[in-house]
């Protein structure tokens, strides 16, 4: 995937992830995001953040420009080489959650954005990519 | 960056300064139920104007402190927040359960008045 403008965030403490959801209203914003979805985005990034923070180390979030014949939009990967995840499907349901959150990091996430995708391998990591076209 | 917490007659008015890192949030909690106990609190708010995002751990934290004031006798409201973070909020699937809000400093200001009211009446 040819990402524009990639902006890079190591996510290794709380403080990245204030700073990972602020990289990622700017972006938004500059692409002529609305409001709404900034902050839609900004609190996608901070659900899967938080994630990275909470279950591995060395996470690192790559965010930027995406486009598709003419449509563009703005795309967050988040890479981590944390234990992975077993069951993917059953953390994306809701309620599902093995920490102190509500248990609607991943698939919270996924109702946020357009496109939502994890590839997981346990013992190697997790790769989230998440879309949202203008 | 701690979150300044006034006194105001029998309430106390905390206004979020900035975006909030976890232990931020929880220290916040600790210190708004340590000054309820000392000061007899009856009503907290919490003005959450500044937060450009409420997410789950957040959401959650802020009804924990609502939870825990009530048990030490205080009631909390929470005011200021955003249309487009609630609207996230929704689409997220959070909620705040349980928790009084309002639109702003005054209205949540007047709850709390027409709250202590009711109950000199009862």
């Amino acid at each position: 995937m040819n990402i524009e403008n990639e902006v890079r965030v190591s996510v290794c403490n709380e403080m990245d992830v204030v700073i990972a959801r602020q990289r990622g209203r700017e972006i938004a914003a500059q692409l002529g995001f609305s409001r709404t979805n900034t902050v839609i985005i900004a609190t996608a990034i901070s659900e899967i953040a938080r994630n990275q923070v909470e279950y591995a180390q060395n996470g690192e979030m790559r965010m930027g420009v995406v486009r598709n014949g003419p449509r563009c939009g703005i795309v967050i990967i988040a890479t981590d080489q944390g234990p992975g995840i077993p069951d993917v499907e059953k953390a994306m349901r809701d309620g599902f959650s093995t920490s102190k959150g509500l248990g609607l990091g991943l698939g919270g996430a996924k109702r946020l954005m357009d496109e939502f995708t994890v590839e997981s391998k346990v013992g190697r990591g997790t790769k989230v990519t998440m879309k949202k076209w203008l | 960056m701690p979150v300044p917490i006034m006194k105001q007659g029998e309430y106390l008015i905390a206004s979020i300064q900035s975006a909030l890192t976890d232990v931020d949030l929880l220290t916040f909690q600790s210190s708004l139920s340590e000054m309820v106990g000392r000061h007899h609190t009856r009503g907290v708010i919490i003005d959450v104007t500044i937060l450009d995002v409420i997410d789950s751990f957040a959401a959650r934290t802020l009804r924990a402190i609502a939870y825990t004031l009530k048990l030490r006798g205080a009631d909390t409201v929470i005011v200021g927040i955003q249309p487009e973070v609630a609207f996230s909020m929704v689409q997220l699937g959070l909620s705040l359960e349980g928790v009084k809000t309002a639109l702003d400093l005054d209205d949540g200001l007047e709850l709390l008045n027409k709250r202590g009211n009711d109950e000199h009446r009862e």
